[in-house]
């Protein structure tokens, strides 16, 4: 495994990144603008699943309209992530942070795609309040570790 | 007048050194400050994105504002105290970096855009609540928002780079707009 990660960093990509002085912080501040859209998208839908912000909406309502804005923004994220990795990915192999937000991020865009699609497309009526509640609870919990562990990483040398 | 001697004095704090030097406190502020960001500009876009007419179409932009609008004062509250915390840690510092101020700028630019926005177009928001597209006022403080925002994320990011710090001998114009004293770092 390690020798992929080495492989990775000191691919021509990788270096490139590494060795210019602006390339990782530009894509790093655009990996930090799709950080808050996502956090948006996922929010609306989750909060009103908790019983807040648009309730006068449906769950499936909110969720049809967040949707390419998710999806949109998890691209941004994967694809400016997957180059900060590669410019870092020695780093990363040895970072604890790093590997919890990778365990949760499969996690959490697993639980989005599935269980969370599935409720919050259903008819209104046929989801229990605590059925809502739970799913949104899981994918708040799953998206926060992803953030948090992901910040982590910069601050564990 | 310069705020030098200020940040000087804040700098020489006891809370200001003890969060600059504590091991967990500060990664734990920035990292709160960061993800912060989800709930109020998150949250701020897809009201942008409203006032576009590209998002939330049918729900009438004032109730989009009425029922997000306290989520966004909540996280904005969080993002102003982490970020005076910040501050206070490296007062110095973050007073004499470039991207601190242009961040600063840009938040009193985004602070007008909303008030203007508030005090404006927006009291006669029964007029245009499900209009879509919304008027050319609406639209233009959507799309100033999403740049301010934009630009203040992206320049406070930045703070952490010190590239044109004082002490690394930037360019005459940094230097200037950075307000650098030799010898004060």
């Amino acid at each position: 495994m390690f020798s992929y990660f080495h492989a990775i960093e000191f691919s021509a990509a990788g270096q490139m990144i590494k060795n210019s002085t602006w390339a990782f912080a530009v894509i790093e501040s655009v990996h930090l603008l799709a950080l808050a859209v996502i956090g948006g998208a996922v929010l609306v839908v989750d909060l009103r699943m908790l019983g807040f912000g648009l309730r006068r909406q449906t769950v499936a309502e909110l969720a049809r309209d967040a949707q390419p804005i998710l999806a949109a923004s998890l691209f941004v994220m994967l694809l400016t992530g997957a180059m900060l990795f590669m410019s870092e990915a020695v780093k990363c192999y040895y970072s604890t942070p790093f590997w919890v937000k990778m365990s949760s991020l499969a996690l959490a865009i697993l639980f989005t795609f599935t269980v969370r699609r599935k409720i919050t497309r259903a008819d209104e009526g046929r989801i229990s309040p605590i059925g809502y509640k739970t799913v949104a609870v899981l994918s708040l919990a799953l998206w926060f570790t992803v953030g948090a562990a992901g910040r982590w990483i910069g601050f564990s040398g | 007048m310069s705020l030098l001697p200020f940040c000087q004095w804040l700098a020489e704090t006891r809370g200001s050194i003890a969060l600059h030097e504590s091991l967990y406190m500060y990664p734990l502020l920035e990292s709160s400050h960061v993800l912060t960001l989800c709930l109020f500009v998150g949250l701020s876009v897809l009201l942008d994105l409203r006032l576009l007419g590209i998002t939330l179409r049918r729900i009438p932009v004032s109730e989009v504002i009425n029922r997000i609008m306290p989520w966004m004062v909540f996280g904005f509250i969080l993002m102003i105290v982490t970020g005076i915390l910040l501050f206070y840690a490296i007062p110095i510092r973050s007073y004499q970096n470039v991207f601190f101020r242009l961040k600063m700028i840009t938040l009193v630019l985004a602070g007008l855009n909303a008030w203007f926005f508030h005090s404006g177009i927006h009291k006669r928001v029964g007029e245009w609540d499900s209009t879509l597209p919304p008027p050319r006022r609406a639209r233009m403080a959507g799309v100033l928002s999403l740049v301010f925002w934009g630009i203040i994320v992206v320049s406070g990011r930045m703070i952490a780079y010190n590239w044109f710090d004082c002490d690394m001998n930037p360019p005459a114009a940094f230097y200037w707009a950075a307000g650098c004293v030799p010898g004060v770092r």
